[in-house]
């Protein structure tokens, strides 16, 4: 969010409470005009224009949207927008996702309810990114808001079952309960019987990431119940044999989850299963699939020509399977699977899926260097080909070429995310030899709407080169293992006029990129740097120059205070924020510029 | 203007100490990582040992690692073990009536790990592993340091780990219910998930009293084996 700047002289004579008639411009208008405008960033500048339209927006803002929970204090957002009724907030760095931040980091949402359970009685929706949620923090929710309707806890972690049961106990008019990837202490199935039987309102269950089981008569009872469920992803605990039960109960399903897809062949399970999802006639996205046993696959046939989203990323099938399903699916615009597909199944993709917007193609066997599937560039180029609509790839693979990636950039101008991981950390261009500066130079070079991109291979600081003169609307940049001196790191912070987040590991870039281009960081959400050649003497200048950066390094030896300015620091995480330097740190992260003393008696434990 | 002095910064330039003194950590750990944790090819080779690299999340490593062991118990990897359809996984199916059955451990998954030396604790999914030895290598995974120029390790021949058979300097031990610490590996593998707490890699050198306590344990350990399965 931006800090408000002064606000212009008013010619006019507009003071904050007008709403009489003549030259002034009533609020009630102004507040109908802004109704239309959703867009976050829409929002900020209409704020900016006067002191009357920022108090008007406040007013009247419904949704605030928090990219880094750090940025601001809970208490600064929540006397602002008094009126909010849609809280979404992230926490952590995205490579928490890959174990590289650290236990105890942070991110905790426990702030933020508390002053909202206090000011915001009328809230209806909290969506969470990466932050670290507690059962108490969940009772909160459930006791405080009595029109509370969506919670989505995306990654998260630090509660358990039980807080989900105080949630469906207490939120009457529940709409969403969206648990996707959460780390949940799952101490048993109960919390779902919490749910009383005149809650009638759920649109939306999403509890894929639980293990334990849950009462199937429950189960199918909340489903029979709630007749505008829409999205429905069970977890793998719930048996094949009995989905037909609830497909029954919810024909009008828009978004399916399976469990685990597998049972004894039988051809009466194979009859409910194949009947119940022919009466699914809304059914446009399926996903879950573990565990899939091939001769169940046929059961869905009816549905395919109207799904839109397929996701059989845990589906451990070989290709003949996977790609036989996929053909049947004509309108299919978001796709994910193994690499078990192989070139010849996204061939038969890029023939077959003609609306196709976003692949993701993951890794089967990520450890094993040599090649178990069948799937190289060709795949990726051949879809780049076929799907004219093409927009968003993350594709893992063994080998890359600078001739492939040119194919596909030339192919595909209209990405705007590229993502590739070569699984070995900087493969050359399996055919040349050849870094493969200029095969993502091509990708920056056709691509002109590129707003994420993640690089791999072997790439030296050319790469960067390309990157800070083309890709000007890049906003999320994700490098790892690439770059040969600090030149690189340079380019990107120079060049790249709309980059808001960076994330860079194991490059050898150090202190002069950083301390050339520290205004640079004040624009950009954060910027995020492990294993590579920063000093702790940087840092501490670095946090010296720009004070509203909060330049936090993470030392997990321990004892920061002994090491000498000129160590490399592990790992750095640095982010503009408003609220100043935090204190809700462990022991073994620091920010610069704090005095330790300081911080010690400041330092808020979270319950 | 921008300008670089001659040289740059290189791969571990700039002087000074480099992060992660790569003996003081050394694990003597065994590298296999293939066959228990996934179901791989005959080839065990691995194409690095870094964290978080590839970078795969965890949530997907860990369904992964669940549906390897599936078709691993069919004896064949990938699809063609899901063809063996007599043996499912028995959390799910053997459970006839509609009435909730209690997961057998009544354990939640994830448990916290620390290693000696190291501050920084970790979690770990015990449910995303059915045996002894599919932990241990997840956890050899888990507490290699990321270098700062990172350092790619051709494995040898799958080997049991080395956490558990006591030929490396760590070993793995955790602590129960009642508080004690014990060695990992000496009850079965449900009872151990009844029990445990949390895990550590100790010192070898720290873990050999252990042996003897375990001794005095037995008594207790039979009064848990009754309650586990009485």
């Amino acid at each position: 969010m931006n800090a408000p700047m002064p606000p212009q002289q008013q010619v006019t004579n507009l003071d904050v409470n007008v709403s009489s008639m003549g030259s002034s411009f009533p609020e009630e208008v102004l507040e109908h005009v802004l109704s239309f405008i959703t867009s976050h960033t829409d929002r900020n500048i209409v704020s900016l224009v006067c002191k009357s339209w920022y108090d008007i927006e406040r007013w009247c803002r419904r949704r605030i949207f928090v990219g880094n929970c750090y940025a601001v204090s809970p208490a600064i957002v929540i006397r602002r927008f008094p009126e909010v009724r849609s809280v979404e907030v992230k926490g952590k760095p995205h490579f928490a996702d890959f174990n590289l931040v650290p236990d105890g980091w942070g991110g905790y949402f426990y702030p933020w309810i508390c002053e909202m359970a206090k000011a915001c009685p009328w809230l209806e929706e909290i969506r969470l990114k990466r932050m670290v949620v507690t059962d108490e923090c969940l009772e909160l929710i459930a006791k405080s808001f009595k029109n509370f309707k969506v919670l989505v806890l995306s990654s998260c972690e630090g509660f358990s079952t039980d807080g989900l049961a105080a949630i469906a106990a207490n939120c009457r008019d529940l709409r969403e309960l969206d648990l996707r990837e959460s780390d949940v202490e799952d101490l048993s199935g109960r919390w779902l019987s919490h749910f009383p039987n005149s809650c009638t309102s759920l649109q939306s269950l999403n509890i894929s990431c639980l293990s334990s089981e849950i009462s199937f008569s429950v189960l199918q009872h909340l489903i029979a119940r709630s007749p505008n469920l829409k999205t429905l992803r069970l977890n793998r605990a719930v048996p094949l044999e009995k989905l037909y039960t609830l497909l029954h109960r919810a024909p009008q399903l828009v978004e399916l989850g399976t469990g685990a897809y597998s049972a004894e062949i039988r051809s009466d399970v194979y009859t409910n299963l194949t009947d119940a999802f022919s009466r699914c006639k809304e059914l446009k996205g399926l996903s879950g699939f573990w565990d899939v046993v091939p001769s169940y696959l046929p059961a869905l046939y009816s549905v395919c020509s109207r799904l839109t989203s397929l996701n059989l990323s845990y589906a451990t099938i070989q290709s003949p399977d996977v790609t036989k399903i996929i053909t049947l699916c004509p309108n299919l615009q978001s796709l994910s699977v193994l690499d078990y597909i192989e070139d010849t199944g996204l061939n038969a993709v890029s023939l077959s899926c003609k609306d196709l917007r976003e692949l993701r193609v993951f890794p089967s066997d990520p450890f094993v260097a040599d090649a178990n599937v069948s799937l190289t560039e060709q795949g990726l180029v051949d879809v780049s080909e076929g799907c004219t609509k093409l927009q968003s790839v993350l594709y893992f693979c063994r080998q890359m070429s600078n001739s492939a990636l040119s194919s596909i950039a030339k192919n595909r101008p209209n990405l705007t995310c590229f993502r590739l991981c070569i699984l070995e950390p900087r493969a050359p261009d399996y055919l040349t030899f050849e870094p493969l500066d200029s095969g993502f130079g091509a990708i920056v070079d056709h691509c002109k709407q590129l707003q994420r991109l993640s690089l791999s291979g072997l790439l030296t600081d050319r790469v960067f080169e390309y990157i800070g003169k083309r890709a000007k609307k890049l906003e999320m940049l994700s490098i790892a293992f690439a770059g040969d001196t600090d030149l690189g790191l340079h380019h990107v912070l120079s060049g790249c006029d709309s980059l808001r987040k960076l994330e860079i590991r194991d490059c050898p870039f150090g202190d002069k990129a950083l301390l050339a281009n520290v205004s640079k960081l004040e624009t950009m959400r954060s910027l995020w740097m492990s294993s590579c050649s920063v000093s702790l003497g940087a840092c501490k200048r670095l946090s010296q120059k720009m004070p509203r950066l909060n330049v936090e390094v993470i030392d997990e030896q321990g004892d920061l205070d002994s090491r000498p300015d000129s160590c490399h620091v592990e790992k750095l995480y640095v982010y503009r924020s408003v609220a100043g330097p935090r204190f809700d740190m462990p022991s073994f992260i620091r920010t610069m510029g704090q005095n330790p003393a300081y911080r010690r008696k400041k330092k808020k434990a979270d319950p | 203007m921008f300008r670089l002095g001659g040289g740059g910064s290189g791969g571990g330039g700039g002087g000074g100490c480099d992060y992660g003194d790569e003996e003081g950590l050394e694990l003597g750990l065994g590298l296999s990582l293939t066959s228990g944790a996934y179901a791989s090819s005959s080839n065990g080779a691995i194409s690095s040992q870094v964290i978080g690299w590839p970078p795969v999340k965890t949530y997907r490593m860990n369904s992964l690692v669940n549906q390897a062991k599936f078709s691993k118990n069919e004896g064949e990897k990938g699809a063609s073990g899901n063809d063996n359809l007599t043996k499912k996984k028995n959390i799910n199916h053997e459970d006839k009536n509609d009435e909730m059955v209690t997961k057998e451990t009544g354990h939640s998954g994830f448990v916290k790990v620390n290693m000696d030396g190291l501050p920084i604790g970790r979690k770990v999914d015990l449910n995303a592993h059915d045996c002894y030895e599919t932990l241990a290598q997840a956890l050899e995974i888990m507490f290699l340091k990321a270098s700062t120029s990172a350092k790619f390790i051709r494995a040898e021949k799958h080997q049991r780990s080395r956490l558990l058979d006591g030929s490396s300097d760590f070993v793995l031990t955790y602590e129960d219910k009642e508080g004690d610490w014990m060695l990992v590996g000496d009850v079965p593998w449900r009872m151990f998930l009844g029990t445990v707490k949390r895990l550590r890699i100790m010192q070898t050198s720290d873990a050999n009293g252990l042996g003897t306590f375990r001794v005095d344990k037995t008594q207790k350990m039979a009064k848990l084996a009754n309650w586990v399965t009485g």
